[in-house]
Parts: C-alpha cells; structure tokens; sequence
C-alpha cells in the first residue's frame, strides 16, 4: 500500500507535466511588497517575483546583469547609466525606465513606511532631504533618460552600488498597480502584477505560497520549473521531518535544526562552507568593569573559539576574534584570540588577580537553545580560566531587544549581524559614535574619522587599508566587542536530483536559477 | 427562556468591553514593539512607519479609535502582516482549528462516553480497567509527546500518512488524521473518567432504584435515566473544552503544521502584533462566552431543575 501510494506521487508530476519544487521557507511573510520587507524568508520570495537593475550570481554571489543589460559608470564614479532590457510586466504592461523611478520613490515615500529607506536615502544623491522633508522629490538624483535608459548619482564612489542593488528594497515594483489595487492587495494573487521570472498563484497564511512560472519573464525559455512552493513551517524540526519523509525538496539554512546537526552533518546531502555573518558578544563599555579595555580583552583571550566550534557547535562555523570577513582585498582582522597567560595578566592589572574582587557579571541572551549552549559554554570556560562568576539572564526576543537597544541595561549581550551587502563598512558602521546600532554604546574619534575617510575613497587597496585600521581599533586596540565565530552557511539538497543552488558567502540563492537535473 | 437567552447576549457587551481594555492596556506594558529588530531603523523611518499605524497618537487617542473601528465591525490592519487585515488573518485561521477541532471533539465524546459508560456498567471487569488505564495514560502524556510520536510510527517509519500540512497541499485529507488523534486523545480520556465517575454516582440514587423498581428494562434504565442525569458534569465540562479545542492549540498546529489560530496568536505576542493580539483575544472570549451559554442552555433540557423561564 505504502510502497504504491509512493509510486504514484512520484508519478504523478510526470503525469501532469509539471516540475514542482517545494521547500520550507520559515516563517509567514511580512508582506510580499519588496518595499516593506526586512527578512529572510521576505528576501527568497521576492527573488522570485521581482527583479532589480542588477541580482547576484547563483555561484559568485557577484552582481551580474538582472533587468539592466548593461551600464555605464562616469569618471568620478557617482553616476551609473543603466540600460534596461525591452520587457513587459506579468500582465503585458511594457515596462520602462519611469518605472524604475516611481518604484524607488515609492520607497523613498515616507507614506510607504518602508523600513529599508534608509538604504536610498544613505546612498543616493538628494535622497536624505526628501525622506526627512527637507528636500523636493525633484532633488532626488534618479532620472528616466529615455524609455530604457536609467540613470542614478550616488552621494559618492560607491565600491558596493552594484551588489546593492541587488537587495530587495532596489527592486522594480509595478507602482500603476498599487495605485489601481491599493497596499495590501496589490500584492495578492488575483491582482499580482511582477517583472520577476515567477508570478503569484496562492497565498494562504500560515500554510503556503506558491509561485508559477511567468511567461513573460525576458529569459523565460530559461526557467525550468513550472512552480514552487514555498511552505510556512517555523518549526525546523517539523521541516525536517518534512524532507526526510520526501515532502520537501530543499532545507534552507534557517530551517536546519540545531538540536540534530550531528545526524545530519553526516548526511551527503547537507552542504556547508563559511559564511559572512558574525556571532558576536557587545560590551556596555559604559558600564562596570567592562569600562576598563583590559577586563574587556582578558574576556575575549579568555574564550578559546576553536573549542566552542569544533566541540560546541559541531556545524563548520569559522572561530574569529575579528569582526569583519575578509572580502575582496580587504582582510580579517586577527583581533584578541585565545591567550590565558596574557588573559589572567590583565585581569590582575585590571585589579581582580585570580578574579578576587570581580563583580558577578551577567550575559543577556535571547532565548534559543543554541545562544543557551554557547553561553553557558562561557559562563563555564570563564569561571574555570579566570576565576569569575557570570550570571545567565535569557530574554524572549523583543524584551530582548527592547534591553539591549533602548535602555541599555545589559552588561554583555549576544549579537549577530549579516550585512546589507557584501562591504566592510557595513560591519563597521554601526559603532559609530551614536549609531543607533551602537548599543554598547562604544566611541572613539579616530575610527569615526576614519570611516569618514572610507566614505570619501573609491574601491581599492587604499580603502581597505582604512576599513582594516578602523577594524583592528575596534577588535584589538579597545575590544568594544567580543567575536566568536562567523556563521556556516549551508542547506540540505539532494544534488543530484535539483541544480541551481550553490553555496556562497551571503547564503544567496536566487529561485530564477533552481532546475531538476 | 429568550428573555433569559437576550440578558445573556447583552451581558455579552460588558465582558467584551472590559476584555478589550484589559487586553490594551497589557500588550502595551510589554517591552519592544511591533516594529522593533535586530537591525535598528533610523529614527525618521521608525517615525514614518509609526504614523502610517498611527502609533505616534497617544494612547487614549488610539484606544479610543481602536474602539471605534471595532464597532464599525473592523478589527485594523496587523502590524506585522502588511498586506492582510486582522479579519482577513483570522478568517483564515479559524476555519483549520475548528475543523480539526470539532472532529477531535467528536471523537472525543462519542468515545469518551461510550469507555466511560461501559466501565462503570462493567465496573472492576477487565473492561473497565483496560479503559481506565488506557484513560490515565491519554491524561498523564502530553500532547507533544503523543504528536511526534504518533509522527514517528506512521509517517516516518512507514509512510502512510503525511508527517504534516494542510488540505490543499500533496497530502490530501490524510493530512488530518494525526493532529485529530494528537488531540482528541487527551480530551477522550478526560471525558471517559468523567462519565465513569458520574455513571456510578447516578447508578446508587434513588431513582435509578425507583425504575428499576418500576420493571424497566435495563436498556431503558441505563438510556433514559441513568444517562441523562450522569453527562451533567461531562457538559460542564464540554464548554470551556469546546472552546479551548476550536480555537486552535498551539503544540499541535506547530506538529502538524496547521494553520490554524493556536499558531497565529502566539506568533502574534511574539511579534508584538497589537491588532492582530486584540483581535485573537476577542474572538477568544466571544467563543469561550458562546460556549458557555451553550451549555448553560443544555442544562435546561438535561436537569429537570433547572428552567429558565
């Protein structure tokens, strides 16, 4: 009975016709409009719907050629001339460089409430007045120079503008169509309108969303699979269940479950290679004894990285006691690694020899059983080397949040942080003086300067020299943070039944490229 | 009996009321917000998208228009979910829980009434203590132990059955025959241990004698008599039950991958998701009040003493 209900499920694709590909993508989208969305399982959906100027590379994860065929780039680097294909959207409407224009400014709109904003208005020349109301929509320096020429101004020679324009707050959206259906419908399948190689069938919440192919799509012969589906399953290891027993294809990255890496670590079908996002600790340096840069750099040359990685962790996550991956020229810095010696020095020189006198200090986590493992890993490694006593305090995420970033009533939090797009100062920024991502709230003049200094040069060695320097201020001299490790990225795919999915630094995986072998 | 049945309704209003502000009130003394993350929003962006929520009234301002719109009959656009309104969110997730729900409850009543009938009619028999062990053993494990269990023999070990999903998807309606046992089973046992108790306490009153004193048939003893008077507890019970089943469990829809209301609600608090909070609470107690009225109403065909006249 089994075995013939097996075969027929099989079968039946074949029966049909249609190559339909299933995967679990996490949790219920926030929205399906690329304007609103931040999140990850937002991003693969609107891969699939939606295409920006350029998108990235199934392989290299580099920006290559999306809706613009090509471009040109001025002498001083500022201002990129996009050609865009001759193409249509979903329902046959042809699609021009105004409406490039319409769909970044809707963004821009402070109507829209769009949270990704500030990529624009960091970026683009005249942006950041309009967004705040200082500024007409007119001095925003995007233009229509014809019905298939696009031409922006970046605020300066920007190393990252192509791989930025990948991300999902660039892409092109039909702005006739949220006028004609209002927010919020538009974006349904009865009135979906995309320029992406997939168009929206079904939407139920909670359950699935599933994409057909879009023959409209300007390389449509090359789309091979006729739909996918996207399922709703937050629970990873209910997602894994799925795809042992054969229901889905493909495990993304944040649908393995941690508790049951050892099983499938061993399985021919998980893939894995070092990623770019940074697990991390943050020190409130304003608050005792992490004000003092030598408790600080005893605590990072306290923890040994390989250890928690190898023993803890068991997935081939890289231990760092740098902060930002090495990218392009720019390299790694070595940071304040794994050192007892040096470790219990400073601590007698900071005033606590052997830990005698230490205060009690706490570790403020959100709760998952993953930051549970590692700190406790912590609390037990830092008792035994240095003699000290650490507290655990978990949070459930937005108390967590609410903790680290608004009252700042921590002593040392757990932190991650993947970047926007693949550019060292997009790590480094955010501990600025008065970041609003600085919540240890870390300051220090000469990094300011010089990231200052970044922001003002062109790609190339003499940039990345700065950025290293601003790295290696941050991580070795003052240790405003504590790094750990940079994530693995990875899935479960049987490759030798789909192709098109290939591991990359930034986890990006693009459905225009997915087809059965 | 209507005049009894509009006080009920009307009394409906107050709870109702008073359940809103309460609800209000909590959701905003708890930390973070709706739009709060990892990543922090510049503080123009946060501002534009608080004002397109109107977050940036004060509080009184926004109780009073949440008040508003929900008597015109809308419950607001969620906070997370951007392109659905609260109704639209609950108009999709009611249907799954109470669908699972109401099967689960059938189950669980017609067989928790018949293992507990029997056992008492067959007291200390091997009937009775199969049913009641198997009875203390459907009480004492929790569902999510008995759901991944269940998952593990008949989906994973040997695949006659879908490990998860819904209607609509590879499945097919075997989709529901997991998360319907995971949770009729707790619910059966109770209801079984109930009726048992209550049989053997109604079978030594004095009616009962009088009947059977009368000639009766046993038949007509255990239907007419016996029964009516022994599932009054078992109704009591069934009200908060019933509201409890229909409106989703949040282990077993997470097991089983349902999309229902269990799942909505807590993702809705994790996200501090205010509408979409207040709008799982209302339907909540409208249900939980309806059930009970239900019942209240039963108990009037069931008890000869009580009317409501």
């Amino acid at each position: 009975m089994s075995r013939f209900r097996g075969l027929v499920l099989a079968l039946l694709p074949i029966f049909l016709g249609a190559q339909d590909f299933v995967l679990n993508n996490g949790t219920e989208p926030q929205s399906l409009d690329p304007a609103l969305i931040t999140g990850i399982p937002e991003g693969r959906i609107s891969m699939a719907l939606f295409e920006g100027l350029t998108v990235s590379d199934p392989v290299t994860a580099l920006p290559v050629p999306g809706l613009a065929s090509s471009w040109t780039v001025s002498g001083d680097q500022r201002t990129y001339t996009f050609h865009l294909r001759e193409t249509t959207w979903s329902d046959g409407t042809p699609l021009t460089a105004q409406d490039v224009v319409d769909a970044w400014m809707r963004v821009l709109d402070p109507a829209t409430g769009s949270a990704y904003a500030y990529l624009l208005s960091d970026n683009i020349a005249g942006a950041d007045a309009y967004l705040k109301g200082k500024g007409p929509a007119s001095g925003v320096a995007i233009h229509a120079r014809g019905p298939h020429t696009f031409e922006v101004t970046f605020v300066g020679p920007l190393p990252y503008a192509l791989a930025m324009l990948t991300h999902s707050a660039f892409m092109v959206t039909p702005t006739f169509a949220v006028k004609r259906y209002g927010p919020g419908a538009w974006t349904k399948p009865a009135h979906f309108i995309g320029n992406g190689p997939y168009v929206l069938k079904t939407w139920r919440p909670q359950d699935q969303i599933v994409v057909a192919r879009n023959p409209r799509y300007w390389d449509a012969r090359n789309i091979h699979l006729q739909s996918i589906t996207f399922l709703t399953i937050e629970d990873q290891n209910v997602a894994f269940d799925k795809y042992l027993a054969g229901e889905i294809d493909y495990v993304t990255d944040d649908s393995i479950p941690v508790g049951r890496i050892d099983e499938i670590r061993l399985r021919h079908d998980y893939h894995h290679m070092p990623g770019s996002s940074i697990y991390y600790f943050v020190y409130n340096v304003t608050r005792r004894p992490f004000d003092d840069v030598r408790v600080r750099k005893a605590l990072s040359m306290a923890v040994d990285r390989d250890e928690l990685v190898r023993r803890v962790l068991k997935a081939g996550d890289v231990p760092t006691a740098g902060f930002v991956p090495a990218m392009g020229g720019f390299r790694t810095a070595p940071g304040n690694g794994f050192d007892l010696d040096r470790a219990r020095r400073l601590l007698a020189q900071a005033g606590y020899p052997g830990g005698r006198g230490f205060p009690r200090i706490t570790i403020t986590y959100n709760t998952s059983a993953r930051h549970k493992l590692i700190c406790e890993w912590l609390q037990q490694a830092w008792k035994a080397s240095l003699g000290i006593e650490v507290q655990l305090h978990n949070l459930e995420w937005n108390t967590f949040l609410d903790t680290k970033q608004k009252t700042h009533d921590f002593q040392l939090a757990r932190a991650g942080w993947v970047a926007d797009y693949p550019d060292p100062g997009n790590y480094l920024d955010m501990f600025k003086t008065g970041s609003g991502n600085n919540d240890g709230r870390y300051s220090n003049l000469r990094y300011d300067r010089l990231l200052a200094r970044a922001a003002t040069l062109p790609p190339g060695p003499a940039r990345d020299r700065v950025l290293e320097e601003a790295e290696s201020i941050l991580v070795t001299e003052d240790q405003a943070v504590l790094p750990c490790f940079f994530y693995v990225t990875r899935f479960v795919l049987d490759d030798r039944k789909w192709g098109g999915i290939h591991l990359n630094a930034i986890d990006s995986h693009p459905p225009r490229w997915w087809y059965r072998k | 009996m209507l005049r009894f049945m509009i006080r009920r309704a009307l009394s409906l209003i107050p709870t109702v009321f008073l359940i809103i502000t309460f609800a209000f009130v909590i959701i905003r003394i708890a930390p973070g917000g709706p739009f709060a993350s990892e990543k922090q929003l510049p503080p123009e962006i946060l501002a534009n998208i608080e004002k397109r929520y109107h977050l940036d009234e004060s509080l009184p301002r926004q109780y009073v228009r949440y008040l508003g719109d929900f008597v015109r009959g809308d419950l607001g656009p969620s906070f997370r979910y951007k392109d659905f309104t609260v109704g639209e969110l609950i108009a999709d997730a009611l249907p799954p829980s109470m669908l699972i729900g109401s099967l689960a409850l059938l189950i669980a009543v017609t067989g928790g009434i018949g293992a507990g009938v029997l056992s008492a009619l067959r007291q200390n028999s091997w009937i009775d203590y199969a049913a009641m062990s198997l009875a203390v053993i459907g009480i004492s494990i929790p569902v999510f132990v008995t759901g991944p269990v269940l998952k593990l023999f008949l989906a994973l070990k040997h695949p006659w059955l879908p490990t998860s999903g819904w209607l609509g998807g590879r499945g097919g309606w075997l989709v529901l025959v997991m998360p319907v046992l995971t949770l009729a089973l707790p619910y059966l046992a109770g209801i079984a241990r109930l009726t048992r108790a209550s049989v053997l306490e109604v079978l030594r009153a004095d009616y009962i004698r009088t009947a059977r004193a009368k000639g009766l048939s046993e038949r007509v003893v255990v239907l007419r008599h016996v029964l009516k008077g022994a599932l009054l507890p078992v109704l009591s019970y069934l009200g908060p039950a019933f509201a409890g089943i229909i409106t989703g469990t949040v282990v077993v829809e997470t097991i089983f991958a349902v999309p229902g209301m269990g799942r909505l609600s807590v993702q809705a608090a994790i996200n501090r998701d205010y509408t979409l909070i207040m709008g799982d609470v209302i339907v909540f107690s409208v249900i939980l009040v309806a059930a009970n009225f239900v019942v209240d109403l039963c108990y009037g065909f069931l008890d000869p003493r009580i009317s409501y006249s």
